[in-house]
C-alpha cells in the first residue's frame, strides 16, 4: 500500500477541540495540551478514520485553492504527528 | 476615580489552565509520602455538589482546560459522576487521580458514560508486599492491579503513578515490567516531594544520590530497549539533588489553580501552609480570585524577589523556586528556594541529605483522624 492510500487515525488518547481562550485548536491528553497552528488544525479536522492521505490532500486543495499542491505539507505534518503519537495508520 | 486598579502583574495574567479539584482529604490508604496537609480539616466543611459545579463552570469560562479530580481519594465522593459529567460537557479534559481503592468495573463504566477522559492510578510498589506496606492496607496491590486491567479494557488512556522513595527505589526494574504488563500509556516515576506528611517522613523517604543514579540508569536502559513501543516513562528526580530549583507550578498564579475540599483556592496544593490569607470559593468567584485576589498576585512577577534571585539571570526560568519549600526550610516564604546552590540556605538541603542516611525519628503513616493511629498500631 502506498503512503497516499493510507488512512491516518487520531489516537484515542488525544482530543481535538477549539479553545476560545487560546484562540486556536488544541490537542488535549492526560494532564497536557498542545496548541496547534492553523495548517495543523486544518489537516487534523480532516482525519476522520475514513479518509486516506490522498483524499485529505484533495479536500484541502478544494478548501484552499490558492495554496497550491499540499502533498508535501500534509506528509510532513503526518511524520511529526506519528512521531508524537497523535496519529497512527489504519488499513 | 481610577477605572482600572489592577496591578501591572494582574493585568498581564492569563487564564488558569489547570484546575485541581481536591474533592476530599479522606483516603483509604496511609502512605507516608502523602503531600496532603497533616491537618486534614473537618469533613463537614467539604464543598457541596452545587458549589463544586459552580467552581467548574467559572474556571472553564476563564479558559481552564485540564480538570483533575483528586484528594485524598476522590472516589469517596458519591457525586463524582455528576461532576465529571458537568466538567466534560463544559469542554474540560477530565482526569481522575485515584488510588484505585473503591473502584469497580461498574464504576469505571459509569464514569466513562459520564465522559471521563483519563484515569491515573497510583502504585506504591511493584509487588504486594512492598506496595501494601507503604499503603498501610492489605490487598491494595491486588485491587490496583485488577482495576488497572479494567481501566485499559474499557478503553481509557491510563497513567500509572509510582511515588519513588527509599522504600521502593530498589524495585525499579520490576516497576518498569509491571507498567508494561498493565499496558500503561504514561508512567510517572516521581520521586516523592517533601510536603505535608512526606516532609515529616523525609529522612525515611529521600533516596541517596547513588540509589537515584542507579534507578535512572535502569530507566534509561529500558527506554532504549523499548524502541518507541510500550509505556512512556517519565522519571522525576527530587529537586534536593539539583543545582537549581524547580519552576514550581510554572510560576505562582500563572497556570495552576487548586481548590481544596473546604473551598480554599490556592496557587498550588501546598500553599495553605504559607502565612498568606487565601480566598474561598464560597465567598468569591474564580475570576475574582484569579485576577484580583492579593494572595494570587503576591508572588507574580519578580518585584518580591530577594537576592540572589533579584540579580540572577535565571530568575525568569525558575521564578526563585518553590515558596512552600522556602517557608518550610527557612521560615521565610520570600527567600530563595534553598535547593538553589546560590542560596545562602543551601546547607539546609545538604543537611537533609545527610540526615536521611540515618533517620532519627520514627516513620509516621498518614491517618485521617488521630483515633486511627490506634487502629493501625493494632
Amino acid at each position: 500500500m502506498s503512503e497516499q492510500t493510507m488512512i491516518p487515525i487520531l489516537n484515542s488518547m488525544f482530543r481535538f477541540q477549539y479553545e476560545p481562550a487560546q484562540n486556536c485548536h488544541v490537542l488535549l491528553f492526560p494532564e497536557g495540551m498542545v496548541k496547534l497552528n492553523d495548517s495543523a488544525s486544518e489537516i487534523i479536522k480532516l482525519i476522520d478514520g475514513n479518509s486516506s492521505v490522498e483524499q485529505i490532500v484533495k479536500l484541502l486543495a478544494a478548501k484552499f485553492p490558492e495554496a497550491g499542491d499540499l502533498t508535501d505539507d500534509v506528509a510532513g505534518f503526518l511524520i511529526t504527528a506519528v512521531e508524537k503519537k497523535w496519529v497512527h495508520y489504519g488499513s | 476615580m481610577a477605572v482600572n486598579q489592577l496591578s501591572e502583574t494582574q493585568q498581564k495574567v492569563g487564564p488558569p489552565l489547570w484546575l485541581l479539584a481536591e474533592l476530599t482529604y479522606d483516603c483509604p490508604l496511609h502512605c507516608p509520602y502523602c503531600s496532603n496537609p497533616t491537618e486534614l480539616g473537618d469533613k463537614k466543611h467539604e464543598l457541596s455538589t452545587k458549589q463544586w459545579l459552580k467552581v467548574l463552570t467559572e474556571a472553564r469560562a476563564m479558559g481552564a482546560v485540564q480538570l483533575g479530580f483528586s484528594g485524598g481519594e476522590p472516589l469517596l465522593r458519591k457525586d463524582l459522576e455528576i461532576m465529571v459529567k458537568h466538567g466534560r460537557e463544559l469542554g474540560f479534559y477530565t482526569n481522575l487521580i485515584t488510588s484505585g481503592i473503591g473502584l469497580t468495573e461498574k464504576r469505571i463504566a459509569k464514569l466513562k458514560k459520564a465522559g471521563l477522559d483519563h484515569i491515573q492510578i497510583s502504585f506504591q510498589g511493584a509487588d504486594p508486599e512492598v506496595n501494601d506496606a507503604i499503603a498501610g492496607r492489605g490487598n491494595a496491590y491486588q485491587q490496583k492491579f485488577k482495576m488497572a486491567q479494567a481501566v485499559k479494557a474499557q478503553g481509557y488512556p491510563m497513567v500509572l503513578n509510582f511515588v519513588i522513595s527509599k522504600q521502593n527505589i530498589n524495585q525499579m526494574a520490576d516497576i518498569l515490567r509491571l507498567s508494561c504488563e498493565l499496558e500503561a500509556d504514561y508512567v510517572e516515576l516521581a520521586t516523592a516531594q517533601y510536603y505535608g506528611w512526606a516532609y515529616h517522613n523525609r529522612d525515611h523517604l529521600l533516596p541517596s544520590q547513588e540509589e537515584l543514579v542507579e534507578a535512572e540508569r535502569i530507566v534509561n536502559e529500558f527506554r532504549q530497549q523499548q524502541q518507541g513501543k510500550g509505556p512512556q516513562f517519565i522519571f522525576v528526580t527530587p529537586d534536593y539533588y539539583e543545582e537549581r530549583p524547580k519552576t514550581c507550578m510554572n510560576g505562582w498564579g500563572s497556570t495552576f489553580l487548586t481548590v481544596t475540599p473546604d473551598g480554599s483556592a490556592l496557587p498550588c496544593h501546598s500553599a495553605k501552609m504559607l502565612p498568606l490569607k487565601f480566598p474561598n470559593v464560597k465567598d468569591k468567584s474564580i475570576d475574582d480570585i484569579w485576577r484580583k485576589d492579593f494572595s494570587f498576585d503576591y508572588f507574580r512577577g519578580d518585584s518580591w524577589m530577594p537576592q540572589p534571585c533579584q540579580s540572577c539571570d535565571e530568575k525568569e526560568k525558575d521564578f526563585g523556586g518553590c515558596r512552600c519549600q522556602a517557608f518550610m526550610l527557612t521560615g521565610d516564604m520570600h527567600k530563595t528556594d534553598p535547593v538553589c546552590s546560590k542560596s545562602p540556605d543551601h546547607h539546609l538541603i545538604e543537611q537533609a541529605i545527610t540526615n536521611a542516611k540515618t533517620p532519627s525519628a520514627p516513620l509516621i503513616m498518614r491517618v485521617n483522624d488521630p483515633q486511627e493511629i490506634a487502629r493501625i498500631k493494632l
